[in-house]
């Protein structure tokens, strides 16, 4: 196997972790959504939570295509 | 016709003016000159906005007030006492990566945010200075930082090096977190434009995801600005009070 098909699949691989991201934004806007629902005055103190926890839960997920980047064009 | 998709090309450094001291090449490139017109932009808003210091603010001065309010209520909550300090920095900060952000979102501009030394160069200013700050405020006092409350000496050994590990990867994340975005947010933006371009009349499909992405990008944009500044005010909060 020659190094830009086994970049390609490393690549690949490392993309995997973009489900996290997606599980855990999911789970954010999930907890946001039953706060609200629950407490609907309370919109303005959580929203801006829900906000970071979203950008750090993609964050993470980012963190794995940047590997992903790493991998196909630098290595 | 074949259309090439060359996603990468946008994030290219072109030297606009070549200058060359010593063996260093310092040249004006157009990443400078994003960066400039960011700070004459953010420039122009807060002294034009406020020139006319109505007590009832017209529409410029409303924005320049909502932004320093936005960010000064900011440092207030999550910095607390003896934050004030720093409200100049982390206003600097916030302005300057969200002004850069939606620089870059303008078609054919290039995205200062995009290369990771520059947000690296940012988180390495944040994360040395505030360093700094909490070593000058608390002295040796400042590694209690990572020996939290009421944990028995065992789970200490283990503790500290995590708590270390994870203050000192900080500037990484920081950083690698702004660029990440940029990165992909743009990547994606010219692949789903080149799908759109290069398919003929089947191509309506990837401009709508285009447009929803540019959406996208325009809340990412603003949100990495606020989340890398409300994180320095977080990092800060933990060096001057210690949890």
């Amino acid at each position: 196997m020659d190094v830009s098909s086994a970049k390609m699949i490393g690549a690949g691989l490392a993309c995997i972790a973009l489900v996290g991201a997606g599980i855990g934004i999911g789970n954010v806007f999930s907890a946001l959504i039953n706060a609200v629902a629950r407490n609907p005055a309370s919109q303005g103190q959580v929203q801006p939570f829900a906000f970071l926890g979203f950008a750090l839960a993609e964050a993470t997920g980012l963190f794995g295509l940047a590997i992903a980047f790493l991998i196909l064009f630098v290595f | 016709m074949t259309i090439e998709i060359r996603p990468l090309e946008q994030f290219k450094i072109e030297p606009l003016i070549p200058i060359h001291i010593g063996g260093l090449n310092v040249s004006y490139t157009n990443s400078a000159l994003l960066m400039t017109v960011a700070v004459a932009l953010i420039t122009a808003l807060l002294v034009l906005g406020t020139r006319k210091r109505a007590l009832v603010p017209g529409r410029w001065q409303s924005v320049a007030e909502m932004s320093y309010e936005f960010v000064a209520d900011m440092v207030d909550t999550n910095v607390g006492h003896g934050g004030r300090e720093f409200f100049p920095f982390v206003f600097t900060l916030f302005m300057f990566i969200l002004f850069a952000n939606f620089l870059g979102m303008i078609p054919y501009s290039y995205t200062v945010t995009s290369q990771i030394i520059v947000t690296f160069a940012l988180a390495a200013v944040v994360f040395i200075g505030v360093t700094i700050v909490g070593i000058v405020r608390h002295g040796f006092h400042f590694l209690r930082l990572f020996v939290p409350q009421g944990v028995p000496a065992a789970l200490l050994l283990l503790l500290v090096p995590i708590e270390l590990l994870s203050y000192c990867i900080r500037p990484f994340t920081l950083s690698i977190r702004l660029f990440a975005n940029m990165l992909a947010g743009h990547t994606m933006l010219a692949i789903f434009g080149g799908f759109a371009a290069s398919i003929g009349l089947l191509g309506i499909l990837p401009l709508g995801i285009t447009i929803l992405l540019v959406a996208l990008e325009v809340l990412v944009a603003a949100l990495q600005a606020y989340v890398f500044a409300i994180l320095t005010c977080l990092y800060l909060n933990d060096a001057i009070n210690l949890h």
